[in-house]
């Protein structure tokens, strides 16, 4: 059905894409989280307002989301080069993946932190709660839904986002399908790779659904 | 019949619950010296509280009343310090709250607990683990914070709701588990930030009730803010009014009620309709009565101005007892309400009742009011 399809490469490749969504995906949480509760804390009264630090953490975030990928990921090339010693592969494409994603996924992060009511923040101080405190035990928790349902976005755009660091020599899907289905004109590839790409998103915003209904109790 | 407003009993009652629980003497807990807050805005500097002195005592019911943005809230939140006073001292349990460290700030305030109009739970926990909240922030053992949380929810009747999420419950539930909250730490000091403007008047008061019982039961001092006279008139025993970020006038309830003097008092005070709130006096008069029948009388325009109770009273062997009662003006014309006590012969009231009723005045039979 698919003459030109090497089903063995193309389970390799979507190992490749996994691969690098997952490790990218976990990197940008972690670093996304932080900056994220950063933007907002440093921008909140209650907490640890700083005006300096909220500005240039904000400037750098809007920089770097601002960045088309494409261009982020030739940017970083000597980057990647001094960190990997490689431009070739899937692990080569993760630091790109991870700055392109980070500060995107911290936006969603600050603003999941505002949705938090004030006064429940105001109440956890009333009580004698610490800063550290307030953080752990009351915003996370309480921005968690929104938390998890930003990062489901956030993932799925890193699955398109190593789509296209496949062009520029990352592995995976987006590389077999623009070097074996578009460079050779081999259509049926580059259907197959999408296709499975397809199926990588719509499972990736399964899980994050069924998480985030799991976990939000706002609604009776 | 016009404006019979009869509220001896009621202020007796309220004098006796006031001087039971204000005569501990010295026993100042809080006090306020020339305390000022102002906010400085786009538009100027917003004077909140002005130079506001006041003291309140152990284990009393302190309320402080006023309409929306005469600064009540901002003074209420100067007592555990979510806001800095400007000047002046705030002395709460013998912590000077200015001169405090943050974390002997963090020590007062686990002995200045706070209930909020919007309850302010966290959402993403249970009943249980909220008011474990507190405890867990103090590092008190899961076992111990079981056991607390267990006689927190019996106290405040929730028993049965532990594993529900705030989400599920109704205004008056979750201001129940708010209480718990506060009460978790064992406070010396309870603050009711319009803890039940946001609730139904029914729902309201069975909180009033929670919180006298919680008064009485612990002897925790109550400081409590509202827009509400029929609050304080239920559950305080002192009161201040504040207008403009100042208080105007405090004393006793009971005297404030009966001779108010600021044109605000007046207000007030004439907010409180006698014939919705009358409870307490219908459960003194049947402890007092047991024979009697408590009716709730009402009169519309011309019946309001006849001679009818006196009438029916004469060709009938019977007594009566006041209790309360008011003329309001509608859209309809003059509406008279009065609640009175008849003492007799059970048939004898019957037959009184039916004659009351046939002078086309309305006539509902109280007895079963809790």
């Amino acid at each position: 059905m698919f003459p030109n399809v090497d089903w063995q490469i193309m389970m390799e490749q979507t190992w490749e894409t996994l691969y690098m969504t997952l490790v990218a995906g976990v990197a940008t949480f972690v670093i996304g989280l932080a900056l994220g509760l950063i933007l907002y804390i440093t921008n909140e009264s209650l907490l640890l307002k700083n005006r300096p630090i909220y500005v240039f953490v904000s400037a750098i975030v809007n920089v770097f989301r601002s960045i088309p990928f494409i261009i982020l990921i030739i940017l970083l090339i000597p980057f990647t080069l001094f960190l990997l010693g490689t431009m070739l592969g899937s692990t080569a494409a993760l630091p790109a993946l991870i700055i392109g994603a980070a500060p995107f996924y911290a936006r969603m992060v600050e603003l999941a932190l505002r949705e938090v009511d004030r006064g429940v923040i105001e109440a956890a101080e009333s009580m004698g709660a610490t800063k550290w405190q307030i953080i752990y035990k009351v915003l996370i928790p309480e921005a968690l839904p929104a938390i998890v349902s930003g990062l489901t976005v956030t993932i799925v755009a890193i699955v398109g986002y190593t789509a296209m660091a496949g062009v520029v020599g990352g592995g995976g899907l987006g590389n077999l399908a623009f070097l074996e289905g578009f460079q050779r004109s081999q259509n049926d590839v580059t259907f197959v790779a999408t296709v499975l790409i397809l199926i990588i998103v719509f499972v990736i915003q399964f899980i994050g659904d069924r998480l985030v209904t799991k976990i939000d109790k706002r609604s009776a | 019949m016009r404006a019979i407003v009869v509220r001896t009993i009621k202020c007796a009652r309220l004098l006796k619950r006031a001087r039971f629980f204000c005569c501990q003497e010295g026993k100042v807990l809080i006090q306020l010296r020339n305390v000022a807050k102002w906010f400085d805005t786009k538009n100027g500097r917003v004077q909140a509280v002005d130079d506001v002195s006041l003291t309140i005592d152990r284990g009393e019911i302190f309320g402080i009343i006023g309409y929306s943005g005469a600064g009540k809230s901002t003074l209420i939140r100067l007592l555990n310090r979510l806001e800095s006073p400007s000047s002046g001292e705030i002395e709460v349990a013998g912590s000077e709250l200015t001169k405090l460290s943050p974390k002997e700030l963090r020590g007062v305030r686990k002995n200045v607990s706070m209930v909020f109009q919007h309850f302010n739970l966290l959402w993403s926990r249970t009943v249980a683990e909220n008011i474990s909240f507190p405890l867990e922030l103090i590092g008190v053992p899961a076992s111990e914070r079981k056991r607390r949380v267990q006689e927190l929810v019996e106290l405040v009747g929730l028993a049965g709701r532990e594993d529900s999420y705030p989400s599920q419950l109704s205004g008056g539930q979750k201001q129940r588990v708010g209480i718990a909250r506060a009460l978790a730490t064992n406070p010396e000091v309870l603050l009711c930030d319009e803890a039940t403007s946001a609730l139904d008047p029914k729902t309201t008061d069975s909180i009033l009730e929670l919180l006298v019982s919680i008064n009485k039961k612990l002897g925790l001092t109550i400081v409590l803010i509202t827009h509400e006279m029929h609050v304080i008139q239920k559950i305080c025993h002192r009161v201040a009014v504040m207008e403009a970020g100042k208080v105007v006038e405090t004393g006793q309830v009971s005297d404030v009620f009966q001779h108010p003097e600021q044109p605000i008092t007046k207000e007030f005070v004439k907010q409180i309709g006698a014939v919705d709130d009358l409870s307490l006096t219908f459960e003194h008069l049947k402890e007092r009565y047991p024979s009697g029948q408590i009716v709730k009388l009402k009169f519309l325009n011309e019946t309001a101005e006849q001679p009818i109770l006196s009438d029916v009273l004469k060709t009938h062997d019977i007594g009566f007892n006041i209790i309360g009662g008011n003329v309001t003006q509608s859209q309809v014309g003059a509406l008279g309400t009065l609640f009175i006590q008849l003492i007799g012969e059970a048939s004898e009231i019957e037959r009184a009742i039916a004659s009351i009723r046939s002078q086309s005045v309305e006539v509902e039979v109280e007895s079963d009011v809790s």
